[in-house]
C-alpha cells in the first residue's frame, strides 16, 4: 500500500487524561473499601449483589445503549450462565473436573457467550421493533424450555450447589461471604474496564453507528448484521460473568434467573439508570437491588409505583437519571445552578405532596384487597388510616389535588427558567467559542 | 375422526381469538410504527371490566361497553403519553407501552385481586353449540345443541362416539367473523377507511389534504385497543379471567405478527389461524421421538446421549412450538409469510 501522508504514522501529544484516572481509582476504592463500612451480613450480600447486577446491567447496555438493541430476554444469557456455572461447580465437587472456585464464572462467560452465538443468529438478523419481539420470543422458548428439561434446569427447586470445594488457594475458602464479595468486586472492575474499553476500539464505534444511521454504514461497507451479532456475543459474554458469580454468590439456581420478570427487570433499571452514558447502568444496577430487597419490604404495592416512575421518566427524561446528573453538571460547570435550587426544592416538595396523597390511596386499596382480615385500619407514614372511613379517603384526595396543583406551578416555572438558563449557556458557549 | 373434527375447530377458535388481538396490534404497527407492548393488558383490561359490568347490567351490555371503554382509555394514554413520546423515536415508545403493561397488570391485581374471577358465561353460551356423533354404520352426523342422549348411545348394531363443542368457542368464531368481515369492509368501502389506508403509507400528504393525521392515529388506536378489549371479554367467558391472563397470550401475538409479516392484516391472519393450530393439535398426541424412533427400528434407552431431549413427548413441548415456528421463519423467510418490508 502506498502510503499517503494522511496514513503515515504521526505523533502528537497525548496527555494523560487525569480525570479519567481519578474517576477509576475512585471505583476501585469504593469496590474495596464499600464492605469495611457496611459490614453487617445483610449489606454484605447486598453489596455482593449490586456488584454483580452492575455486571449484568453494563453488559445489556452494550445492547440498548451503544447498539439501539432493545432486549426483552436478556435474562436469557445471565440466567444459562448461571446454569452452566452451577453445573461446573458440581463437577469440580465431584471431583470430574479441576478448577478452582474463582475460575467457575469463566464456564458461565462460556455459557454465556455460547448461547449468545447460537441464539443471536436468529435474534440479530433484524433490529428495531423487530428485534425486541424476536428476544421476547427466545426469552419464552428459553422459559418453556427450561419447565421441559429438568435434567439440565433442575425443575422446581433448580439445582443446588456448594461453593467451598477444594483446597483453598492461599487460604482462600470462598465460605465467609467477606471472600465472595471481594471475588465479585473484582470480576466486576474488570469486566466494566473492559466493556468501557470496548466502547473505546473501532467495534464500539461502529456499533454506535449502525444504532444512529444503519443505512450510512451499509453503504460505507459494514456489515450492520455481523456489527450487531458480535455485540450481541459479547455482550451475552459479561452476561454469563454475571451469572456464574450469582450462581457462586447464592449457590442455587432455579429456573426463575431466565424467566420474563428478570429481563424485564434488567431493561427497566437499565432505563431508569440512563442508557445513554457509560455509568448509566452502573446507578441503575444498584438501584435494582436496593428496590429489590429493600422497597419490596417496605410495600407491597411497589411494583405499581416501579411501573408508574419508568413511565414518568420515558415520557419527561428518556435518559434517565444519568442525564440529569449530566445536564445538572453542565449547568453547575458554567456556574447557573444557584438560581435553580428553589425550582429544585418546590419541585421536589411537591412531587413529595403528590406522592404521600397517591400512596396513600394505593395503600388503602391494597389493605383493603389483602388484609381486610386484619381490619380497615392501616399505618402509613406514621399516621394510622382507615380504609373504610371517609375522611381519610377524602384527605389523600385533597392532599394529591393540591399536590397536583402546585406540582404544575412549580414545573412551569422551572420549564420557563431551566431555559433560560440553557439559552444562557449557549450563548456563553458561542462567545467562548468566538473568543478563540 | 370426531374428536379429530372437534380439535380443529379448536385450534381455528383460538387462532381466530388470536387474530382479534393481532389485527389491532398490526393496524397499529403498520400505521404508527409503534408495537404496542400493552395489548394483551388491554385484553386482560376488558376480561375485568367485562366481568365488573355484566354484574351490574348483564353480559350483552357489557360485551358492548366494555370495548368501548377499553378503546377510550387506549385513545387518552395515546392522546396523552404516546404521542408526547413520539418524537423521541420508535424505542421509547415501545418502552412506555412496556411500562404501561407493567401500571395496568399492578392495578388490575390492586382492584380485583390475585385470584381468578368468577365469569361465567350468560345462559344463552353455556353448554354445546353442536355436537358430532359418529358411528360405525352411519358416518358422521351433527346435531344443533347437545345431542339427545338416546342418539349417543351404542347400540348392538353401531358404536356411537359424540364430541360436543362449546357454544363460548362457537360464539368466539362467529364474532372474530363478524369482526374480521366489518374490519374489511370498513377499511375498503368506506372514506375513513380511505384516509387511514393512505395514512398508513403518505401521512404527510394526507395532511397536506386537511385530515387531522394525528387524530386518525388517536381514533385507530383506541380502536386496536377496543378490538382486544372485545376480544377479552369473549376470552374472559371462555378461559379463565386472571390477571396472567396478558402475559400468556401477549407473547404469542408478538409470535403471529413477525410470522405473519411486519404490518401485513392477512399475514396476521394465516398465522393466527397456524399458531391456534399449532397451539392446539399438539395436546392431543401423547408420542416423541423416542416412540418415532422406535418405529423406525432404532430403541433408544434411558441413559443414552439426547435421551432428557428424546423422551419430551409432543403434547408437552406444545408450548415452544409457536416460538420454534417464529425461529425457523426468521432463517428461512425473514420478512414473515405475506410480509413486504425487510425490517
Amino acid at each position: 500500500m502506498r502510503r499517503t501522508p494522511e496514513t503515515r504514522p504521526h505523533y502528537h501529544f497525548k496527555p494523560w487524561n487525569v480525570g479519567r484516572w481519578v474517576l477509576w481509582g475512585l471505583f476501585a476504592l469504593v469496590l474495596a473499601v464499600a464492605p469495611l463500612l457496611w459490614s453487617s451480613g445483610f449489606a454484605l450480600t447486598m453489596l455482593s449483589q449490586m456488584g454483580i447486577a452492575i455486571i449484568a446491567c453494563l453488559a445489556y447496555n452494550i445492547l440498548l445503549g451503544q447498539g439501539g438493541m432493545l432486549s426483552f430476554g436478556h435474562a436469557v444469557y445471565t440466567g444459562l450462565g448461571s446454569f452452566l456455572a452451577i453445573h461446573t461447580l458440581n463437577m469440580v465437587a465431584d471431583g470430574r473436573l479441576s478448577l478452582p472456585v474463582s475460575l467457575v464464572p469463566l464456564a458461565g462467560a462460556a455459557g454465556g457467550l455460547f448461547f449468545a452465538a447460537l441464539l443471536g443468529y436468529v435474534t440479530t438478523k433484524k433490529a428495531g421493533t423487530t428485534f425486541a419481539m424476536i428476544t421476547l420470543g427466545i426469552g419464552e422458548l428459553v422459559w418453556s424450555m427450561s419447565l421441559m428439561i429438568p435434567e439440565f434446569f433442575g425443575g422446581e427447586g433448580g439445582i443446588s450447589g456448594n461453593r467451598v470445594v477444594g483446597a483453598p488457594v492461599l487460604g482462600i475458602s470462598f465460605g465467609p461471604q467477606l471472600q465472595v464479595y471481594y471475588l465479585i468486586a473484582v470480576y466486576c472492575f474488570i469486566s466494566t474496564a473492559l466493556m468501557f474499553a470496548l466502547t473505546r476500539t473501532p467495534l464500539g464505534r461502529m456499533l454506535n453507528a449502525v444504532r444512529d444511521n444503519p443505512e450510512r454504514v451499509e453503504f460505507v461497507g459494514y456489515n450492520t448484521q455481523r456489527v450487531r451479532y458480535i455485540a450481541f456475543m459479547i455482550s451475552g459474554l459479561f452476561s454469563g460473568v454475571a451469572g456464574g458469580l450469582a450462581a457462586i454468590n447464592f449457590e442455587l439456581v432455579t429456573a426463575e434467573v431466565v424467566g420474563a420478570g428478570r429481563s424485564g427487570a434488567y431493561l427497566l433499571f437499565v432505563f431508569l439508570g440512563g442508557a445513554t452514558f457509560f455509568f448509566g447502568p452502573i446507578i441503575g444496577a444498584v438501584l435494582m437491588v436496593v428496590a429489590l430487597v429493600l422497597l419490596s419490604e417496605l410495600t407491597q404495592a411497589w411494583l405499581l409505583y416501579l411501573g408508574l416512575i419508568f413511565v414518568f421518566m420515558v415520557m419527561y427524561a428518556p435518559g434517565g437519571i444519568s442525564s440529569l446528573i449530566m445536564m445538572n453538571l453542565r449547568v453547575a460547570a458554567f456556574g447557573k445552578l444557584r438560581p435553580l435550587l428553589g425550582s429544585y426544592l418546590a419541585l421536589a416538595g411537591t412531587a413529595a405532596t403528590i406522592l404521600v396523597g397517591a400512596g396513600a390511596m394505593i395503600e388503602m386499596v391494597y389493605h383493603l384487597q389483602l388484609n381486610e382480615a386484619l381490619g380497615p385500619e392501616l399505618r402509613f407514614m406514621g399516621t394510622t388510616l382507615n380504609a373504610h372511613g371517609f375522611d381519610s379517603w377524602f384527605g389523600a384526595v385533597f392532599v394529591l389535588v393540591v399536590g397536583v396543583g402546585l406540582f404544575e406551578l412549580a414545573r412551569r416555572q422551572f420549564t420557563r427558567q431551566w431555559g433560560v438558563t440553557q439559552e444562557e449557556i449557549e450563548r456563553e458557549i458561542k462567545r467562548r467559542e468566538a473568543a478563540i | 375422526m370426531d374428536q379429530l373434527l372437534i380439535n380443529v375447530l379448536n385450534g381455528v377458535s383460538a387462532g381466530l381469538l388470536l387474530f382479534m388481538l393481532s389485527s389491532g396490534l398490526t393496524l397499529i404497527f403498520s400505521m404508527m410504527g409503534v408495537l404496542n407492548f400493552a395489548h394483551a393488558s388491554f385484553y386482560m383490561l376488558g376480561a375485568y371490566f367485562a366481568y365488573s359490568l355484566s354484574r351490574a347490567v348483564g353480559f350483552w351490555p357489557a360485551l358492548v361497553l366494555a370495548p368501548l371503554l377499553v378503546g377510550a382509555m387506549g385513545a387518552f394514554f395515546e392522546r396523552t403519553a404516546l404521542r408526547r413520546v413520539h418524537k423521541f423515536g420508535h424505542v421509547p415508545e415501545l418502552l412506555i407501552t412496556f411500562g404501561l403493561s407493567f401500571v395496568i397488570l399492578e392495578l388490575v391485581k390492586l382492584i380485583w385481586g390475585l385470584s381468578s374471577m368468577n365469569f361465567p358465561p350468560p345462559e344463552l353460551l353455556q353448554g354445546p353449540a353442536f355436537t358430532v356423533m359418529q358411528s360405525d354404520a352411519h358416518g358422521l352426523g351433527l346435531a344443533w345443541g347437545a345431542a339427545p342422549a338416546d342418539r349417543c348411545a351404542s347400540t348392538a348394531a353401531a358404536v356411537m362416539h359424540c364430541s360436543t363443542f362449546p357454544a363460548t368457542r362457537f360464539f368466539m368464531m362467529v364474532m372474530a367473523l363478524f369482526m374480521l368481515v366489518s374490519l374489511w369492509l370498513l377499511l375498503t368501502r368506506t372514506r375513513i377507511g380511505l384516509v387511514i389506508q393512505a395514512a398508513l403509507t403518505h401521512a404527510e400528504a394526507v395532511e397536506a389534504l386537511g385530515h387531522n393525521v394525528p387524530r386518525v392515529f388517536m381514533l385507530v388506536f383506541g380502536s386496536g385497543c377496543a378490538l382486544a378489549g372485545l376480544a377479552g371479554v369473549i376470552g374472559g367467558v371462555t378461559f379463565v379471567t386472571e390477571p396472567s391472563m396478558a402475559t400468556i397470550v401477549g407473547s404469542i401475538i408478538f409470535v403471529v405478527v413477525v410470522v405473519g409479516g411486519m404490518g401485513s392484516l392477512a399475514g396476521a391472519f394465516v398465522a393466527s389461524i397456524l399458531i391456534g393450530l399449532l397451539q392446539t393439535l399438539p395436546l392431543t398426541v401423547d408420542k416423541s421421538l423416542v416412540h418415532l424412533a422406535a418405529s423406525l427400528g432404532w430403541a433408544v434407552a434411558p441413559g443414552d446421549l439426547g435421551y432428557p431431549l428424546m423422551k419430551i413427548t409432543l403434547a408437552q413441548a406444545a408450548p415452544i412450538l409457536p416460538y420454534l415456528l417464529l425461529v425457523l421463519i426468521l432463517i428461512f423467510r425473514p420478512k414473515g409469510l405475506l410480509g413486504t418490508r425487510e425490517g
